[in-house]
């Protein structure tokens, strides 16, 4: 695996204790500290801080939901969709599936559903080898996958009972029940009579929700599921997502928005041309770009000149706001800030501002989002 | 959708999860494939395609009888006796009984109408879903592949079947409307009871019906080779035109045996008395060939094909 991770050891600790607690208030059996004392399994580089740990820790706070080992996918044209991709998906989280048009997100999750044969490697989902075991794997898993399709000619309900009908093992005696369920929770009840062809983008992406919903699932995968929406209709989709989460559903969700991954996502991974460029906890990816001391200060050379004294790197000015790399945690942020008042120098704002997913995907991907060609 | 909405129903949702989750394990109702039967065949008589089709279906006998009753005047024409027993023979009977008009509508929708119905539909059947993508969430429901396949060829012979007796049961409608009924007199010339007749008319129809289910599994084959659903109608459509052209081109007269409309004819030979089982049953195996040779094609192809639309 090719990774580039640049966190400090100190602060993917300390990222990593986070990402326990949040993926033990998920739902899963984790507790912090094991997942904090995580390490990895394999490998000596000094990347796997933000490569690896979120595999091994997996493993200890739980079942693996999603392993590929070697995944490979070449299409009859010769073209290499998906490179010996090693993915692994710890049972609990809300793990996010990141990377440029073209990168292969939907080809892997495509092969993960049994929709198309890889051309080497081996898929496990739910622990069990896909496409061999789709007859027992898939009925648990609800799937999103390149957008919503649906008959035009039939209404919203019926789109979903046929769905429902092709799922030999789904109840009939409950079906009903079940897709007005799956109606009332993405909030299409009220125009569940409709024909689909009426509907709008944002309702169709709502009842290909509905459809991966019919059933209460143990893995949920949603490719790009805000596509579509208003903003109001995203943000009732990540909370559904949190709901679904917090019942114990692992949700894996491929994502082009840093930001909706950043905010529902415990783990992550990035695929740029085919290959995986790092996986792990989202805190521990943020982590990776470290933060920023920023000051605002209409006496900018004093303060630069004070806080060099306490040793801070990395300062840049621009007009009455200064940065600098955020300091190591022994540090006491409140003795920074007093040395500068008592410097004489006034200060208007300041704090660290926390490493984005979006910072440290471009560290990682360099070019940030190219399409691959 | 608000939070207070939704929270009720997540706690029903996780209640019931345990029990469900024990489902794959769980023995299959027997009647599943059913289940997905029924919904395929609604979904299919739902779409207004096959309401296009079947119309134009029923239409025919109403042209046809029009146009026999317009050119006799309404009078008794001619009652020669039918000989050859190809289609357009039967038009002659239609004024004396018209219970005829069902043999002369099937005879006439035989050639071209009732394969051309019947290959937008075979044609459509799994490359439409392709095309629509909803192939993909039927697959991962999971459907099954085999099991899919099995299903859409069900609902393409139910078609079949729709199709030949929306066909009979127009032409009986209006043969009864515009002519007499009675008694029926056999290609062979004798004369049998008008309830007899009818059952022949049902038989007729269904032996149309049977021979149309070679051409069905030709059309599923080609269904599953391409993604577009308006390519593999046009392809099996032009599979239909081209068989038929072969069969007319009197030197390719070796190869007209195999060709899947060779034998369609010999529906007319329940016309007879005693019914002449020779070539319907050439006809039979020969559907019976196309059908096995044809669904296992489509089998090999569809389970093993990436769906990557």
């Amino acid at each position: 695996m090719t990774t580039t991770g640049t966190g400090g050891s100190a602060g993917a600790c300390a990222a990593r204790a986070g990402a326990g607690a949040a993926s033990g208030g998920a739902g899963t059996a984790s507790t912090p500290g094991a997942s904090g004392s995580a390490h990895a399994s394999g490998g000596a580089d000094a990347a796997r801080a933000t490569g690896t740990a979120g595999a091994a820790g997996a493993e200890e706070t739980g079942p693996v939901v999603i392993r590929t080992r070697g995944l490979t996918k070449r299409y009859r044209g010769g073209q290499l969709a998906v490179d010996g991709l090693d993915l692994t998906v710890p049972g609990g989280s809300v793990f996010g599936f990141l990377g440029p048009n073209g990168s292969g997100k939907t080809t892997t999750i495509r092969m993960l559903m049994g929709l198309i044969d890889p051309t080497s490697g081996t898929a496990e989902v739910l622990g069990r080898p896909m496409p061999g075991a789709a007859r027992t794997v898939l009925p648990e898993v609800g799937a999103l996958i390149e957008g919503p399709a649906l008959y035009g000619f039939l209404n919203g309900r019926d789109n979903l009972l046929r769905y429902d009908r092709a799922d030999p093992t789904a109840d009939p005696r409950t079906r009903r029940a079940r897709v007005d369920e799956a109606l009332a929770r993405v909030g299409l009840a009220a125009a569940s009579g409709k024909k689909a062809k009426a509907y709008s983008l944002g309702m169709k992406q709502r009842l290909g929700l509905a459809a991966a919903l019919l059933r209460p699932r143990r893995l949920l995968v949603l490719d790009e599921p805000t596509n579509g929406l208003d903003p109001q209709g995203m943000r009732e989709i990540r909370s559904l997502v949190r709901e679904l989460a917090a019942e114990g559903t692992t949700v894996f969700l491929s994502s082009h928005l840093l930001d909706e991954i950043e905010q529902v996502c415990t783990h992550a991974a990035v695929m740029a041309r085919g290959r995986l460029i790092v996986q792990g906890p989202v805190a521990d990816l943020a982590a990776g770009a470290r933060g920023r001391l920023a000051v605002t200060t209409p006496d900018p050379g004093d303060a630069a000149r004070i806080l060099r004294e306490q040793g801070l790197t990395g300062l840049s000015a621009d007009g009455d706001r200064l940065t600098a790399d955020a300091p190591p945690a022994a540090v006491d942020l409140a003795d920074l800030n007093a040395a500068l008042v008592s410097g004489g120098v006034r200060v208007r704002f300041f704090g660290v501002e926390r490493g984005s997913l979006e910072d440290a995907f471009v560290a990682l991907t360099g070019e940030g989002f190219d399409v691959a060609g | 959708m608000s939070q207070a909405e939704t929270a009720p129903q997540a706690g029903t949702v996780h209640t019931r999860g345990p029990v469900d989750q024990h489902d794959p394990a769980r023995p299959r109702n027997p009647l599943w494939t059913l289940g997905l039967l029924r919904s395929e065949i609604t979904t299919m008589l739902r779409r207004h395609r096959t309401f296009a089709l079947l119309g134009v279906l029923a239409a025919v006998p109403v042209l046809i009888g029009i146009a026999v009753r317009i050119e006799t005047g309404g009078g008794g024409g001619g009652s020669g006796g039918p000989d050859g027993g190809a289609g357009p023979a039967f038009l002659a009977q239609v004024t004396n009984n018209g219970l005829f008009l069902v043999f002369a509508a099937l005879a006439a929708t035989l050639p071209v109408f009732l394969p051309m119905a019947v290959g937008v539909v075979a044609g459509d059947a799994v490359a439409g879903e392709a095309s629509s993508g909803t192939l993909r969430y039927l697959l991962v429901a999971p459907a099954g592949r085999t099991r899919l396949l099995l299903v859409k060829y069900a609902s393409v012979l139910a078609f079949c079947l729709v199709a030949t007796l929306v066909v009979a049961a127009s032409a009986l409608a209006v043969g009864a409307l515009l002519f007499p009924v009675g008694e029926v007199t056999t290609i062979s010339g004798t004369r049998i009871s008008f309830g007899e007749g009818l059952v022949r008319a049902a038989l007729t129809a269904l032996v149309v019906a049977v021979s149309l289910t070679g051409f069905a599994a030709l059309g599923l084959f080609v269904s599953t080779l391409t993604g577009s659903g308006i390519g593999a109608m046009a392809a099996t459509v032009g599979l239909l035109i081209t068989v038929q052209i072969l069969d007319s081109i009197p030197q390719l007269s070796g190869v007209h045996p195999y060709l899947f409309s060779h034998y369609w004819i010999s529906f007319a030979d329940v016309l007879r008395e005693p019914v002449h089982w020779d070539d319907l049953i050439k006809n039979f195996q020969l559907q019976g060939l196309y059908v096995t040779v044809f669904c296992s094609a489509a089998w090999a192809r569809f389970t093993a094909k990436d769906i990557t639309a």
